[in-house]
């Protein structure tokens, strides 16, 4: 490899936020950066499809980096979601307890949670909760409140982290699986991947569900990954407003229990179940699991209307060995660095587990801040969340904004431009979606996907028949 | 000073047009169509198979040839029609939030609305099958779409699940453009089509229609790979060892529509559980006074010419509305029109008898499917009128008429039942 | 020969039994009225259907035609193959002949949508 534009002193495996939020933070210092994926999208994997809950952190095993870099990642995300345009909603959480025997659990939680550092948190009583949330279940006996807890668009936090990591310079190469990774003489890592090799001075493991598969292919094996499948119901818009904050279950010998909450687009979102499958490519739902999902959400939540469901979906989460986040550098191959195992809370940890690559890349390379650091990105301006007078305002500014292309949210043919032409662009039906919300509402793309397909044609230089919903 | 027009039609496809056209025929000329699309005739347009216009216009018509004698019409008139413009909310004081490309977002105030929004598919979310979510899942429409108005065939080796009357048109449609059409499976007993498009669209071609089965399971990671059919039981549970495995790469969902009212609910517009669409009175009002519904939005028809002559009622209805100032002549006197055995729902839910002046069309559809029975309405003991079928399915909407001076002196609830009797 | 079928005469949907001989109907069985005798008869002896599907014109957007009138049933594939092999030239209006005597049924393809 003598072709300069292929050599890199840091090469990120994996777009999905874990290696978006490294990547950025990374951006901030004179180095070259590369993220690779497989998929023709950021947030493709287990960071597209789990609670989108930003945790409190009363939950981890104190001492663990879950818990650690949980609290540090809630305390992250109001200056993030600010700089970096996130939808964010710190709407508070509730664990509920729906047996008297159990409420002393919710103390155990409690104290768990202060020894993490967790902020904010109290126990309430029946009354209490029912005041708060009235549409909990009659037999919510008392629950432990965190306040800090919230709720994120994940897919909006990773394009976030990505698009700004790209405006400071990070490289992004995409539906560009690795193939290999080998450590030559001078210690320099190369990485052949579906497009090509390129060479880097360290590579940071960030793959989910295959991290396994990646470390493997250079370190000795020292850990493994399980896809631990978990199913979701999303309703309608319409059934958003049952809850005002996260619903947990206290976990009990029946299993942890299925959340219920409202999702920063005004959906309600009720999940996930946990079942250890041995396929990481399985992400379907099954009739057993929603049946779960079902009657189990009906226990802390009353009258959900199930009629209301607009789509289900699965995610896999990337359950490591070890029980804890691996994120180390490998003790025998030097400049390899794992990111693995990154479960719940990992989606709230992200950006502290990018100070935490950053700190171990600063062990390994001097790290010198670029002057020219842009800290904040703009997101897409959608104007279903503005007040009329500044949607007229826009619309007069871009007429395109005046032309409602996805009725049941009413997403613009200028929004959906946008989401087609930024960088780091969509280049499929579900890359628009989730950008611009375009049919992810109770229709689920009925009736605007033709025409957003026409668009993707139109602007990739492509017929409408080679349009893709996804990869 | 807000913009003000007498009359606000929200939607331009056979509901709104024949709405527009009565209300500006009864005297309101200040009307005006708003139609999201940049054409009128809304699903017409993408419906290129025949069949309608059969009560109407006493021929068989495209679709598009149906929407094309309404545009004519309003043309002919000169209706203002704002296309590519979409409502984006409708206050209780009949205010509404329009925005185009052309005007941008405006608020516009009216003396009265027609909602004529039409429907949307359910969606395979909605229908809660599990399995992947790759590509190649479409409701029918949604292919219709593709197929006749973008010119792309969504697949080549198809399943159908629901045989509404659109997944059989799309039946005889994907196989006329080559596509090899597998089999169509229906979850209920009875087909949810007409029984002319069983015939003409499956039977003719030799695709097979299994009822009682349903999909169970949906494979392939990116692209369709296949689905897994199996039986159900009367609860609609599939049986087990029942499954069978079709190997397609497109599977097309006709299970359904459901009336679009979101902005009639934004309104505060009070909706009948058994339609989905707002309730009404004989007049096709609203619980809102001075709004009306019409058309698909109102109730699932099967027949574009019920819609029609439903949404002409609605016009004529607007215009007094808005010549009388919203007085009505008497003292109202509602009575409840309740659905009774074997009726799913009636439209309208209610009739003003004190004020009544055209003749009552009182639709609405049965349970189940039943064979040499009497439709009867009622009152108490007095039954106002009562006719004989030789058969009521629930895929067609039945229509019966009520005189207005049947109607005199009846206090109670009427009631409209199915009486089964022996074939 | 004895042909089975549905009558689509109304909802009931009377499962006809037809004996057909020398490709007439010689009697029918099963119908409740007389719609589905003639339904029955004309099924046997000349079925027809009409045929709508799309043409493509030279901008590249499909323009929506049908059969003038009903073709004879087995012609049906040889009618869209001669719609699919033609291209009509915007703009195209209501009633405008895409395809005259199509597939040599002697019976015109016509538009039946305003396109361009």
């Amino acid at each position: 490899m003598t072709d300069k534009r292929h050599e890199y002193d840091i090469a990120v495996i994996g777009a999905g936020v874990t290696g978006c939020a490294a990547a950025r933070e990374l951006s901030r210092y004179e180095l070259s950066v590369i993220v690779l994926d497989r998929e023709s999208d950021v947030c493709e994997g287990t960071s597209k499809a789990n609670s989108a809950i930003i945790h409190a952190g009363f939950d981890a095993e104190p001492g663990t980096l879950k818990a650690r870099l949980n609290v540090r990642g809630n305390s992250m995300m109001t200056e993030l979601s600010r700089d970096l345009d996130i939808p964010f909603i710190r709407c508070g959480a509730m664990v509920a307890c729906t047996d008297e025997a159990d409420l002393p659990k919710l103390d155990e939680l409690l104290e768990r949670g202060r020894k993490n550092g967790v902020p904010g948190l109290r126990i309430l009583s029946s009354e209490e909760a029912h005041t708060k949330e009235p549409a909990l279940a009659d037999d919510v006996c008392g629950a432990l409140y965190a306040e800090t807890s919230g709720i994120v668009c994940p897919f909006g936090m990773t394009l976030a982290f990505a698009e700004n990591a790209l405006a400071n310079g990070v490289e992004f190469s995409l539906s560009n699986e690795v193939k290999s990774v080998t450590r030559m003489q001078d210690g320099r890592f190369v990485i052949s991947a579906e497009k090509g090799d390129i060479t880097a001075k360290c590579v940071i493991n960030c793959a989910g569900i295959y991290a396994d598969k990646i470390h493997d292919m250079v370190c000795e094996p020292s850990f493994t990954i399980n896809a631990r499948r978990g199913e979701y119901m999303l309703l309608d818009r319409s059934a958003g407003g049952i809850v005002s904050s996260t619903i947990f279950q206290l976990p009990t010998k029946m299993g942890k229990g299925i959340l219920v909450t409202p999702t920063v687009h005004g959906n309600l979102l009720l999940g996930p179940t946990a079942e250890d499958i041995g396929d990481r490519e399985d992400t379907a739902t099954t009739r057993g699991g929603l049946d779960t999902v079902r009657r189990i959400s009906a226990l802390s939540v009353k009258n959900i209307p199930y009629n209301q469901v607009i789509t289900s979906f699965s995610g896999l989460r990337a359950t490591g060995s070890t029980g804890d986040f691996i994120i180390r550098e490998d003790e025998k191959v030097k400049g390899f660095i794992d990111a693995a195992g990154i479960e719940s809370p990992g989606l709230t940890s992200a950006p502290a587990i990018a100070e935490y690559i950053r700190d171990i890349v600063a062990g390994i390379m001097p790290l010198r801040e670029k002057a020219d650091f842009i800290p904040t990105r703009k997101g897409i301006t959608l104007l279903a969340m503005l007040p009329d007078e500044e949607r007229a305002e826009l619309i007069k500014q871009n007429p395109a904004y005046g032309r409602i292309i996805c009725r049941c949210s009413s997403v613009s043919e200028g929004e959906i431009a946008d989401s087609i032409g930024r960088p780091l662009g969509a280049t499929t039906l579900d890359g628009v979606k989730r950008r611009t919300g375009a049919g992810m509402g109770r229709c689920q793309g009925g009736f605007c996907s033709p025409k957003v397909m026409a668009m993707l044609a139109e602007k990739l230089g492509i017929s409408i028949a080679e349009v893709k919903k996804n990869g | 000073m807000a913009e003000h027009i007498s009359l606000a039609v929200i939607g331009g496809g056979p509901a709104g047009m024949a709405a527009a056209i009565a209300a500006y025929d009864s005297g309101v000329t200040d009307v005006t169509v708003f139609e999201r699309d940049d054409e009128l005739g809304g699903i017409l347009n993408q419906c290129i198979h025949n069949g309608f216009g059969l009560h109407s216009f006493k021929e068989e018509l495209t679709g598009p040839e149906y929407a094309g004698r309404y545009a004519g019409q309003v043309k002919k008139r000169g209706i203002r029609c704002e296309t590519g413009s979409m409502v984006l909310s409708v206050s209780p004081d009949k205010r509404i939030t329009v925005v185009s490309k052309e005007k941008g977002l405006r608020v516009i105030e009216t003396d009265a609305v027609i909602l004529a929004m039409g429907c949307r598919e359910r969606p395979r979310g909605a229908l809660n099958i599990p399995g992947m979510r790759p590509q190649g899942i479409y409701t029918a429409g949604t292919a219709q779409k593709l197929v006749n108005c973008e010119g792309v065939l969504p697949g080549k080796e198809v399943v159908i699940l629901g045989s509404g009357d659109i997944g059989l048109i799309m039946a005889r449609r994907m196989t006329l453009e080559g596509a090899h059409v597998k089999l169509v499976a229906e979850l209920m007993p009875y087909s949810g089509g007409l029984k002319r498009n069983i015939v003409q669209c499956l039977d003719d071609y030799g695709i097979p229609l299994k009822l009682s089965h349903t999909v169970v399971d949906i494979r392939g990671k990116r692209r369709l790979e296949g689905v897994v059919i199996a039986e159900v039981d009367g609860t609609g549970t599939p049986i087990p060892g029942t499954e069978e495995y079709y190997e397609c790469d497109t599977l097309l969902l006709s299970c359904g529509l459901i009336p679009e009212n979101e902005l009639s609910i934004s309104a505060g517009i009070t909706i009948n559980g058994a339609t989905n669409g707002p309730a009404v009175d004989e007049t096709l009002a609203t619980s809102i006074p001075g709004i009306f519904a019409c058309g698909n939005v109102l109730h699932v028809h099967d027949l574009v010419d019920f819609v029609s002559e439903e949404a002409g009622r609605a016009g004529r209805n607007a215009a007094k509305y808005i010549a009388d100032k919203g007085a009505r002549v008497n003292e109202p006197h509602i009575v409840k029109l309740i659905a009774g055995n074997g009726v799913r729902y009636t439209v309208p839910g209610m009739i003003d008898t004190a004020n009544t002046g055209e003749d009552i069309h009182l639709r609405f559809r049965a349970r189940n499917v039943y064979k040499g029975c009497t439709i009867k309405v009622s009152a108490g003991d007095n039954t106002i009128v009562s006719k004989k079928k030789r058969i009521t399915v629930p895929s067609e909407m039945e229509d019966i008429i009520l005189k207005p001076e049947t109607l005199g002196g009846i206090d109670g609830d009427i009631t409209v039942e199915i009486e089964e009797g022996s074939v | 020969m004895t042909r089975n079928m549905i009558c689509i005469g109304c909802p009931m949907g009377c499962e006809l039994t037809v004996e057909v001989e020398n490709g007439r109907a010689v009697s029918v069985t099963g119908n409740t009225c007389g719609i589905g005798r003639k339904y029955a008869e004309a099924e046997v002896s000349a079925p027809t259907r009409m045929v709508t599907t799309t043409i493509m014109s030279d901008s590249g957007v499909p323009v929506p035609v049908k059969t003038r009138t009903a073709v004879p049933k087995e012609k049906i594939f040889d009618v869209v193959s001669a719609v699919k092999s033609s291209v009509i030239r915007l703009p195209a209006r209501i009633g405008d002949t895409a395809v005259e005597n199509a597939a040599g049924t002697g019976i015109d393809v016509i538009v039946t949508k305003d396109v361009g």
